[in-house]
């Protein structure tokens, strides 16, 4: 295809991702390297019945038409990247050396609000990819394995999960584990503590938390992996049967091998997925007990003073952490890409 | 695929552990949601019920207080009291709007992407690769500030082109890898008869790519439909569509005891997604898989 062709057919998504992908980076760049312009003090002399005395005071009238002018605010470089709603060397430094035990340095260090956000987006990322892939693969088998007639009916109910939007499927499951609700009853039930709350415990809401995102996403995995099954070569497995192969290593050489590639690609999107983990969040009102990086932009965002620089700084640093996790799978598709 | 049906059939222990299996996992993916819309019908006294959770399914608060086993109290005060119809439409108007301009961009890129043999179209599905795997709300602190300065914040419109940016780079590399799967002989061979590009892709082209239109047509719509980050951020209270407006009734009306306004709206936001499986159920199954076939 030609070149200016090419140019006309991509123009419009071109455009489109250009205005209001690329360029945003650009805006969050620059907030993120400034900082809301400090406020106006004046020395006011004030003379009073004991002589005159000097006072600052802050000029409200100054201040607000200097911010007004000047929305960006200052620049301060890297400052936002350092301070304590960040990376937070400062106090790292402090906690290390007031610390005398791991667990004393842990619980402050997890007390630095971006420290505490990427470890939740973290812990939940690495445990909820294998777990939806495990679970997606056990559906996907057992559908298979199951009679053809009620296959799709199956189907439509195994993707409930995944197509109803994250607000709403992580509400009804936080409607049900409310300490009034059917599935807290049945914890509190088992655990023999009629006070137990969801809502009030860290372990039990980062749990609920794991336990929705493998619920709403295991659909994903399935249908992939479903798909998968359906294509696997009959002679090779039949010609593995007539060489003795026994059940369990046709699984082991013939399955596997096959499913791989897809294990793959479904790690690579629930990567993705999972890393931006939000939705559930909100729903649950975890705030006090969880925060990932993106609830963590949104509070700023959302608060009663906004901090457009410091949730500019918190995105950078999503943005970086995203290319860190998606270097390999780039490496990858550049050597397959050099080999074609 | 199964031809000769003596392999496929498993011993007995593995069948049975398979389908108890099966019957655990449906039950975990239908029951909240046919919990729910039951208990939609229902007072709050009934929904969460301290004393005895067998009253979420008789209703004896909900006969006590309305005289019968059902109530539609909950979606009254939805729809009516809290104007939950405003937020439908405005999710109408954001849907059908998204789903339109985002596949006229993405079907004339993702051809052009699937024809072109050069790095740069390489280069353009990779950098669509990052977009997609950037949260969406660090792109929200972006636009914010801009937004403001220059008036745009609170508009439909602006909501909706931002949504069809965001959505791009998924439906690009849905488009194309559909795109791949049309043999190139076919428009090519048009073009030796002496079509240029545009009507080859006018004529050739069009009548054969309505099932790969469909499918990514189903996925930007519910991208639309689901998304909060950007709706919830970038809308006034005035002109919410559902999702922000069920997160707001949360803040609101959990105070005043009326969390039944916001299962109900749950449940009226569930509805259509509902619908939409039932008709499209073999188009979704095509989407999410489209990507894993080519590995």
């Amino acid at each position: 295809m030609k070149h200016g062709t090419f140019l006309t057919f991509v123009a419009p998504s071109l455009l489109a991702m250009i205005l209001l992908i690329v360029f945003p980076v650009v805006s969050v760049i620059i907030q993120s390297f400034h900082a809301q312009h400090e406020q106006v003090i004046e020395m006011v002399e004030s003379c009073g019945p004991f002589g005159c005395s000097e006072t600052a005071t802050i000029n409200q009238e100054a201040t607000e038409a200097l911010r007004e002018a000047e929305p960006l605010g200052r620049f301060v470089g890297f400052d936002n990247y350092v301070n304590r709603g960040h990376l937070a060397f400062a106090e790292l430094g402090e906690a290390w050396r007031s610390s005398d035990t791991w667990g004393e340095w842990w619980t402050k260090v997890m007390n630095l609000p971006f420290y505490s956000a990427i470890v939740f987006t973290l812990t939940f990322t690495f445990i909820v990819t294998p777990l939806t892939i495990a679970l997606g693969f056990a559906i996907a088998v057992a559908v298979n394995a199951s009679v053809q007639k009620i296959r799709g009916p199956l189907i439509f109910i195994s993707l409930l999960p995944f197509i109803i939007n994250p607000i709403v499927g992580s509400l009804v499951l936080f409607w049900m584990v409310d300490a009034r609700g059917i599935l807290g009853q049945l914890i509190q039930w088992i655990a023999a503590d009629p006070d137990l709350s969801v809502k009030a415990s860290t372990p039990m809401m980062w749990i609920m938390l794991m336990v929705y995102g493998i619920w709403h996403s295991a659909p994903f995995a399935f249908v992939v992996f479903y798909a998968g099954l359906q294509t696997i070569n009959q002679d090779t497995n039949e010609a593995a049967m007539i060489d003795g192969a026994n059940r369990w290593q046709r699984v082991r050489y013939v399955t596997i091998p096959h499913i791989m590639p897809l294990v793959t690609f479904v790690a690579l999107i629930q990567l993705m997925d999972n890393f931006r983990v939000f939705e559930p969040l909100i729903s649950f009102s975890a705030e006090a007990h969880a925060q990932s990086l993106s609830t963590y932009i949104l509070s700023d965002l959302t608060g009663e003073t906004v901090l457009y620089n410091s949730a500019a700084a918190t995105s950078m640093l999503t943005v970086i952490c995203v290319g860190i996790l998606l270097f390999p799978v780039l490496v990858r598709t550049w050597r397959d890409f050099k080999r074609a | 695929m199964s031809h000769s049906p003596t392999h496929r059939r498993l011993p007995g222990t593995l069948q049975f552990l398979l389908t108890t299996f099966l019957v655990v996992w449906l039950v975990m993916a239908a029951v909240p949601f046919l919990w729910t819309l039951w208990g939609s019908f229902k007072v709050e006294g009934d929904f969460f019920s301290k004393a005895d959770w067998t009253n979420a399914l008789t209703g004896e608060l909900t006969i006590a207080e309305t005289g019968g086993a059902f109530t539609g109290q909950g979606y009254y005060g939805a729809w009516v009291q809290e104007e939950f119809w405003r937020a439908v439409m405005n999710s109408a108007i954001v849907c059908f709007f998204v789903v339109t301009i985002s596949l006229t961009c993405s079907t004339l890129a993702g051809y052009a992407l699937s024809r072109s043999t050069y790095n740069y179209a390489f280069w353009l599905l990779i950098a669509a690769l990052i977009f997609r795997a950037m949260p969406p709300i660090t792109l929200v602190s972006g636009y914010l500030l801009p937004f403001f300065e220059w008036n745009l914040w609170g508009h439909l419109s602006t909501t909706i082109i931002v949504l069809v940016a965001i959505n791009q780079p998924f439906s690009l590399w849905m488009m194309t890898s559909f795109f791949r799967n049309i043999p190139k002989d076919l428009d090519e061979s048009a073009m030796v008869d002496g079509c240029n590009r545009f009507q080859a892709f006018r004529h050739v082209i069009l009548p054969v790519m309505w099932p790969g239109v469909i499918t990514t047509g189903l996925f930007s719509f519910l991208l639309a439909y689901n998304d909060f980050a950007v709706t919830a951020l970038l809308l006034d209270k005035e002109n919410q569509t559902m999702i922000p407006k069920i997160a707001s009734f949360l803040g609101t009306t959990q105070t005043k005891g009326n969390v039944m306004f916001a299962v109900a709206a749950v449940i009226s936001a569930t509805a259509p997604l509902f619908v939409l499986i039932m008709f499209f159920q073999r188009q979704i199954v095509s989407g999410l898989t489209a990507g894993a076939v080519k590995g």
